[in-house]
């Protein structure tokens, strides 16, 4: 099987984030960068499969210099290449400009599987997947917590965690888009040999032009969602403040979530 | 490397140091065998027994990250299999040897420990008791081991026994002794000031056999190889230090910060954030004395006397830095659970084990050639 994983590098969730001058996004600066939880989890399924039916898996990330790090991460787990969509053209997109830089690079190759997680820990849409998934013309699923690959490689079996503890199963044909939670596996530590290899591994770079893109169709060119303005809530704003001892403040707070939130 | 290291300790071992300090052990197999699965138990050793081939300078970079553990004992576990207790079978025991005991030690299959000190004898390492005499093809051992690290759950020991009368720098060796041969007992684990995730053991031989190709290298050269071996130790031990005390630093930064008294917080005093500083810089001196000590050893040359400087100082700035610490945490500092008062009993260990401070010293001495002469 040939598996594509399309990773994401996000902020650490531990970092502190600051809005950037500009308003319309974080501050970058200082932070930590991290791969997104639920992409790691695709990854390490993608491993699994390839050590069990054969294969190989690469690696796609879109974003700047500092993508290099999550790559090599990927490919120190045992991604056997990465491709880092790295042109100032691709930064900047939506969902749907970066599902279509994706499509591109993914498209120029043969893939029996497109694996990534459900939704990124930043901008959090949850849409690329399912974009990407349009773009290429291929079956997709979504929030999957189980994953077998029939034999023969033609088909998969996936689990969805439905509400109320249910789950769903249905089978689709290969190749196909399918975006994993956290938790479906448990994801390996990078071992010091595949570290070491990773530094031989090849990283390919490749431009808008070289995936048959023209630049105004991704990146911030070819959005269609435009961030307006990024902030913190006012704080104290919806709060309420329950006075008195703990245990009179601890009656008006059961009080106020059984008969107002309803949630006891 | 340092990344992955840190993810597995923060996974596999971190959450469960609590639990394990209260056990009074660490379950070793089950941890090394996550540390050999990624390669981490044989950073220094040759790729033919499942090593990374790398130099020291890579066993320092595991070492300092093994000191973000929340504990000394386990740590000092994993240490004592890295970089204690294999360095003389990796450089003189034989292919066959190191096939049984190195490869699957690396895999994580089997957990190690040294055996080196007695109930009698522990810094003055020339005045051992423990005996093996050669019977036949075998070796039968009679003798005792004490604080064996490790000594509760080791598959094996790298043992340190006299193989002849004469003179005590020439008539030792160190065996591969399995420890499920027959006639070793295990005391119980022995009740420790500290390091309590480690399990300690003193151990019993009684006319235990072990085949005479568990010898490492030669017969009568098993002082001058555990002297070798111990540059490891010590150097292990100054790196794993150094992490541990910026730790201290840093959590008691944090902690006086938030901590009010007097209108204002601790860490505002001039004498605590000035104190701190002070500490920093000595915590920074003893990793640039690691740091040259390794490159010493990676270059091949003697770094006998600036390894056994860092253990020095690694022992005294530990206690140093907790004791002045756990001043400024006040009463929460001296209660059992804070972490600090965990430092302060694991770490005065440092002074002790692996060859004494004044070991150290009459070392450090000798190089410096200011020991008066013996008669």
């Amino acid at each position: 099987m040939r598996i594509a994983v399309c990773i994401k590098q996000v902020p650490d969730a531990e970092g502190r984030l600051q809005v950037a001058a500009d308003g319309k996004w974080i501050d970058e600066d200082e932070i930590k960068f991290v791969i997104n939880e639920s992409d790691q989890y695709a990854l390490e399924e993608a491993l699994t499969l390839t050590e069990a039916h054969g294969g190989e898996v690469v690696v796609f990330s879109l974003g700047p210099d500092r993508v290099q790090d999550a790559l090599r991460k990927a490919l120190a787990l045992g991604a056997k290449r990465a491709v880092h969509l790295a042109d100032s053209a691709f930064h900047g997109g939506d969902a749907h400009a970066t599902a279509r830089a994706l499509a591109a690079a993914i498209r120029s190759e043969e893939f029996d599987l497109v694996l990534t997680g459900a939704q990124s820990d930043d901008a959090g849409y949850g849409a690329t997947g399912s974009m990407l998934a349009g773009l290429l013309g291929w079956p997709h699923a979504w929030l999957v917590m189980g994953l077998e690959v029939d034999e023969g490689g033609g088909s998969a079996k996936v689990t969805r965690e439905m509400e109320s503890g249910m789950n769903e199963f249905f089978r689709l044909q290969l190749p196909a888009v399918i975006e994993v939670q956290a938790g479906l596996n448990h994801p390996r530590y990078a071992s010091l040999k595949g570290i070491m290899q990773a530094k031989r591994k090849p990283v390919d770079r490749p431009t808008p032009a070289d995936l048959g893109l023209v630049a105004d169709e991704v990146g911030m060119a070819g959005s269609r969602l435009e961030i307006v303005d990024v902030a913190f809530p006012d704080s104290g704003v919806g709060a309420q403040i329950f006075e008195g001892d703990p245990a009179t403040a601890a009656k008006a707070l059961i009080e106020k979530l059984r008969n107002e939130a309803r949630v006891l | 490397m340092r990344e992955s290291l840190r993810q597995l300790i923060d996974t596999e071992i971190n959450p469960y140091v609590d639990a394990w300090e209260e056990a009074r052990a660490f379950p070793a197999h089950e941890v090394f065998k996550k540390l050999g699965d990624a390669g981490f138990l044989g950073i220094a050793r040759p790729p033919e027994y499942g090593g990374m081939g790398l130099d020291w300078s890579y066993s320092l970079v595991m070492a300092e990250e093994l000191g973000h553990i929340q504990c000394g004992g386990v740590p000092m576990a994993i240490g004592v299999h890295t970089d204690m207790c294999t360095p003389a079978l990796d450089r003189f025991g034989s292919d066959r040897l190191k096939r049984e005991f190195l490869a699957p030690s690396i895999a994580g299959d089997l957990v190690g420990c040294l055996g080196v000190s007695e109930s009698v004898a522990g810094s003055d390492v020339a005045s051992i008791r423990t005996m093996a005499r050669r019977d036949g093809d075998d070796y039968v051992i009679n003798g005792e081991k004490m604080w064996i690290t490790n000594g509760g759950q080791a598959d094996w020991m790298c043992c340190l026994v006299n193989t002849a009368d004469g003179h005590p720098h020439r008539n030792k060796s160190l065996l591969i002794v399995p420890l499920n041969a027959p006639g070793v007992e295990r005391s119980r684990k022995l009740d420790k000031l500290g390091m309590w995730s480690s399990d300690t053991a003193q151990i019993f031989f009684d006319d235990v056999r072990v085949p005479r190709h568990h010898l490492i290298g030669e017969e009568g050269m098993g002082f001058a190889y555990q002297m070798m071996q111990f540059q490891e130790e010590r150097l292990w031990a100054a790196a794993n230090t150094v992490t541990g005390l910026d730790n201290v630093i840093r959590e008691t930064i944090n902690y006086t910060r938030e901590r009010q008294a007097f209108g204002r917080s601790i860490l505002d005093n001039q004498v605590v954030h000035f104190r701190l500083a002070e500490l920093s810089t000595e915590v920074e001196a003893l990793r640039s004395l690691v740091y040259r000590a390794t490159e010493l050893m990676i270059a091949g040359e003697d770094a006998t006397r600036l390894a056994s400087m860092a253990k020095l100082k690694a022992g005294r700035l530990q206690r140093e830095v907790v004791d002045s610490c756990i001043q400024y945490w006040g009463g929460q500092g001296y209660m059992w659970e804070s972490p600090v008062a965990r430092a302060y009993r694991d770490g005065r260990l440092l002074s002790i084990g692996g060859g004494t401070d004044e070991v150290m010293l009459g070392i450090i001495c000798k190089y410096e050639g200011t020991l008066p002469k013996t008669r």
